[in-house]
């Protein structure tokens, strides 16, 4: 556990980041709608609100590929809004696929009889289960990063909740007639990069996370169908691993029996070995340095408050926040209103399952004027909880430090 | 994907992804002109912008390198050299 000092030394290093503004929440004159003052200068310079086809504005990060993060005010509801749920793509080509011509491969050298499945087959044939799970980009709030590390400068809204419905992964590749010498399941989206030499965006999961009950071939998206931007017809749900595994317009399921060694598995989304306190091993993948990424850290977001918010001296308020992490489930959330000296608990909200967001609620009154310092940490049922300090890593994942506000007392 | 589905997918993704997209003025200089005929082909120019101004000059160069090597971007030696250049002087580490 990191004192007290040394978390003023990491926070010493983002004010002196952004030009000393940092407490006051406006730097570089942003809006700070488009992220936290602790976003590079160039990024929130080039952030703008603004609405793809079929979703409301989103903080656009990039146009081609598309990436689209979901403004902080709409996880103050514990299910995100399809039409605000953040948009991440690697590649460019992006075709629209209709319901009527979309066909689901499921093949590969373990299985006994490859299956082609339609829409309908995927709907009808299989039992249907809803799961309510984060679906998290592993590069969430990368822009927070201090130094910063190239890539998407995400804020904290590269991510959602949502009740995903659909058919068990592992139904479809028993049907299949999965062999006992698969290693790893592979999965291809309808995605593809501008030129040939492009790595396609392929994923692999092991073995034993595919035949998990909760991963499911989701055709459902709370209640409806998947917009074209979340992967519509249908995607993997992988639920407590971060989004990269979420294969969006999934096209291709394979079961091998050697690691899957094209760059998006080999090369990226992975993290140093050792330095996050990970249960979930992907140990085919595994070489004496890094490991892929797996499940997501024990997190949490204050959701109704931001820097340089008004609050009125004795009057009670209540500070909203969501808690998350790889599936363990939210053992606690303690708030702390003088810094981080001392912590209280937080209440709970209604428990939705151990994948989805879990809300919680903080009544504080304020007791002087001035500046008040909010913070925020869970804590899991695994007995992990968010860091203090920056667990540094090249590609900038797994950013889960504790989140602090700076209200204005009057 | 074969080609050909890409050239369609690519029609496709013309009319539903670039729509939205503006034109980003880059800053003037030497090299704005190769950065526009090669990097716009893949993506929108805003990744430059929104990584800015932090990377050194060996990160940029790096970046520039994982755009060939590891995406496979066609870009040629001396196109390559004077974009990692241009970025370093335009969108670096101040």
């Amino acid at each position: 556990m990191k004192s007290r000092r040394d978390f003023l030394k990491t926070t010493g290093a983002l004010v002196l980041a952004t030009g000393g503004t940092w407490l006051a929440g406006h730097a570089h004159g942003a809006d700070p709608v488009l992220g936290p003052a602790e976003l590079p200068e160039g990024t929130l310079s080039s952030s703008l609100l603004e609405a793809l086809p079929g979703k409301v504005a989103l903080i656009k990060k990039s146009w081609r590929p598309p990436n689209y993060e979901t403004p902080v005010s709409y996880f103050n509801d514990v299910f995100t809004r399809n039409d605000a749920f953040f948009v991440r793509y690697h590649l460019a080509n992006i075709p629209e696929v209709a319901a009527v011509t979309w066909r689901l491969k499921v093949g590969g050298e373990s299985v006994e009889k490859p299956i082609e499945l339609t829409l309908d087959n995927l709907k009808n044939d299989y039992e249907q289960v809803e799961v309510a799970a984060v679906c998290q980009c592993s590069g969430n709030r990368r822009g927070m990063f201090v130094p910063h590390v190239p890539g998407v400068e995400w804020g904290p809204g590269a991510m959602g909740n949502a009740r995903w419905k659909g058919a068990r992964l592992k139904d479809v590749l028993t049907k299949a007639g999965l062999k006992k010498d698969a290693l790893e399941i592979v999965f291809d989206g309808a995605d593809s990069g501008v030129f040939p030499g492009t790595p396609d965006f392929v994923k692999s999961i092991p073995v034993w996370k595919a035949m998990d009950e909760n991963t499911v071939i989701a055709w459902q998206m709370n209640g409806q169908p998947l917009p074209h931007w979340n992967g519509f017809p249908a995607r993997i749900v992988v639920p407590g691993w971060t989004a990269t595994y979420w294969m969006k317009q999934v096209t291709s399921i394979s079961a091998v029996t050697k690691p899957y060694d094209g760059f998006w598995v080999k090369s990226a989304y992975r993290i140093p070995r050792g330095k996050f306190p990970l249960v979930d091993r992907f140990i085919s993948q595994e070489t004496e340095v890094n490991t892929p990424i797996t499940e997501m850290v024990v997190n949490s977001l204050m959701t109704n408050v931001a820097n340089g918010m008004q609050a009125t001296l004795g009057q009670a308020f209540e500070v909203k926040g969501i808690a998350w992490d790889g599936g363990y489930g939210i053992a606690r959330v303690e708030v702390s209103q003088d810094g981080g000296q001392s912590w209280r608990s937080a209440t709970l909200g209604q428990d939705y399952g151990r994948f989805s967001f879990r809300q919680w609620t903080y009544l504080l009154t304020p007791s002087q004027r001035g500046a008040l310092n909010v913070m925020a940490r869970a804590s899991n049922r695994a007995g992990a909880t968010q860091t203090f300090e920056l667990i540094a890593n090249p590609a900038g994942y797994h950013h889960n430090v504790v989140q602090r506000v700076a209200l204005n007392v009057g | 994907m074969k080609i050909a589905t890409m050239v369609i997918a690519l029609a496709l993704a013309a009319t539903t992804v670039i729509a939205a997209e503006q034109r980003i003025a880059l800053k003037e200089g030497p090299g704005r002109d190769k950065i526009e005929a090669n990097c716009a082909a893949c993506h929108s120019l805003d990744y430059i912008t929104t990584n800015s101004p932090f990377l050194t000059r060996q990160v940029w160069d790096a970046e520039v390198t994982k755009m060939i090597k590891a995406f496979g971007a066609p870009i040629s030696d001396a196109d390559a050299k004077e974009i990692a250049e241009y970025l370093t002087k335009n969108y670096g580490q101040p």
